[in-house]
């Protein structure tokens, strides 16, 4: 259950960091081996908390700001079914969002903090989201990539260790199969349109492939939380593990729609069945997390504003239930 | 910090008439009609629900984790209660 009210009567305080014992974190740890989930109240490493109100509320904010990039077609769709299609799938990554905050909710962290958090730029989403959308052919390559790069790394967590996490995450990828596969059919559609069709699917691979390929974190060797979390089985598999992962499927992919993908160095290693590829640019993923992407402060600003000018509407919501309530009291 | 946030409300869905309604997740709201509004709108948007129930999450009762053992220990020492328990000769049918 996903209530609140509970953990404020002192679990906070009892799951303080100093206050574990060896026991408590053995304990802990033997459930996580035999796969038992962990559900809200029950006791956690202080440190396993934490790691989950970061990721989980990263992964809200990446699904709420995620609506921005495309968001910016939405007026401009190519025909009335497409755009239907396009404001069916933004309200799904609202719909996310709002799945992975009530998650998040449950190990005691209120919205109207991880609101605040995002807003004040201290808590971090997706950097793909900082990229953008400047064709219609984007919108293809962000379902078809993006969405394709977020489903190798979302049906894993579908058995992540904590309980609310993973069921919001099964509800995810459910849904998730039609964004990657509107996208890719609207690459399909492109590819067999005129030549600047085609050559604008290409521009858009071109610019969504490696932002694609660095969704899925820095390096192993890099990844600074990936040991912690592999034993906690909050993640199952490395960074490296679902970045090849996608490139081995995405591959024959783009070569049916007849696109080449920007990267002089992929090849198959026909001894592992792998494809190899060219060092990932990680200084410009530095510069895009630390704030300096071409979109950064765009989607923020666009984020706060949106923020400010709804504050009204929950005022008025909130005096008009409270007259209501004093009506029937 | 100032908590303006609205209430907190839990969400259960009958996905088909004949099961009953199941936990979905939680939605805020600034009164149950709302409640039941946003709770349709983020977790039925596919015709996952033919009846959605809504309740303040501050007006749940839960037993407490740390007391499983003691709480549930009542039904363990009782496996008379399951129809295991008892020895009936295999010639005997339909029991």
């Amino acid at each position: 259950m996903y209530t609140q009210g509970l953990d404020q009567a002192g679990r906070d305080a009892a799951g303080a960091a100093g206050e574990e014992t060896a026991e408590q974190l053995d304990a802990f740890q033997a459930r996580i081996d035999a796969e038992e989930k962990i559900e809200a109240k029950d006791w956690m490493p202080e440190a396993y908390r934490r790691t989950l109100v970061r990721q989980i509320s990263q992964h809200a904010h990446s699904e709420i700001i995620g609506m921005q990039p495309e968001g910016n077609w939405l007026t401009r769709a190519p025909t009335l079914k497409r755009k239907a299609i396009l404001l069916a799938k933004v309200q799904d990554e609202a719909g996310h969002g709002l799945y992975l905050y009530s998650a998040a909710e449950t190990l005691g962290v209120s919205r109207d903090q991880m609101v605040a958090d995002l807003l004040s730029g201290k808590a971090k989403y997706s950097s793909i989201f900082n990229y953008p959308t400047l064709t219609w052919a984007d919108i293809g390559a962000i379902g078809w990539l993006v969405d394709g790069a977020a489903i190798m790394n979302q049906i894993p967590l579908c058995r992540c260790s904590y309980g609310p996490y993973a069921r919001a995450m099964i509800r995810i990828c459910k849904e998730e199969s039609f964004h990657q596969r509107q996208g890719f059919e609207i690459m399909l559609t492109l590819c067999g349109g005129t030549d600047e069709q085609k050559a604008m699917a290409q521009d858009a691979l071109n610019r969504f492939w490696w932002p694609s390929l660095m969704m899925f974190g820095p390096n192993d060797a890099a990844s600074k939380h990936s040991a912690q979390s592999m034993k906690w089985k909050i993640k199952r598999f490395s960074n490296d593990e679902l970045r090849q992962k996608f490139i081995d499927v995405t591959v024959a992919q783009a070569e049916f729609l007849g696109l080449t993908i920007p990267d002089d160095g992929l090849r198959l290693d026909e001894e592992s069945g792998h494809y190899e590829h060219s060092d990932i640019d990680w200084e410009e993923f530095f510069e895009v997390i630390a704030g300096n992407g071409p979109c950064n402060r765009q989607r923020m600003a666009k984020r706060r504003k949106a923020h400010d000018d709804g504050a009204w509407v929950r005022e008025a919501a909130r005096a008009y239930a409270e007259k209501k309530a004093a009506k029937a009291a | 910090m100032d908590r303006n946030e609205w209430p907190l409300y839990e969400v259960f869905i009958r996905s088909k008439s004949g099961l009953s309604h199941r936990h979905a997740g939680s939605v805020h709201a600034a009164d149950d009609e709302m409640a039941l509004s946003n709770a349709r709108d983020t977790y039925t948007r596919r015709n996952e629900g033919v009846s959605i129930w809504v309740v303040r999450s501050d007006r749940i009762i839960a037993s407490d984790p740390d007391e499983t053992a003691a709480f549930f220990d009542p039904a363990k020492d009782k496996i008379y209660r399951h129809p295991t328990f008892y020895e009936i000769p295999d010639e005997v049918e339909n029991l």
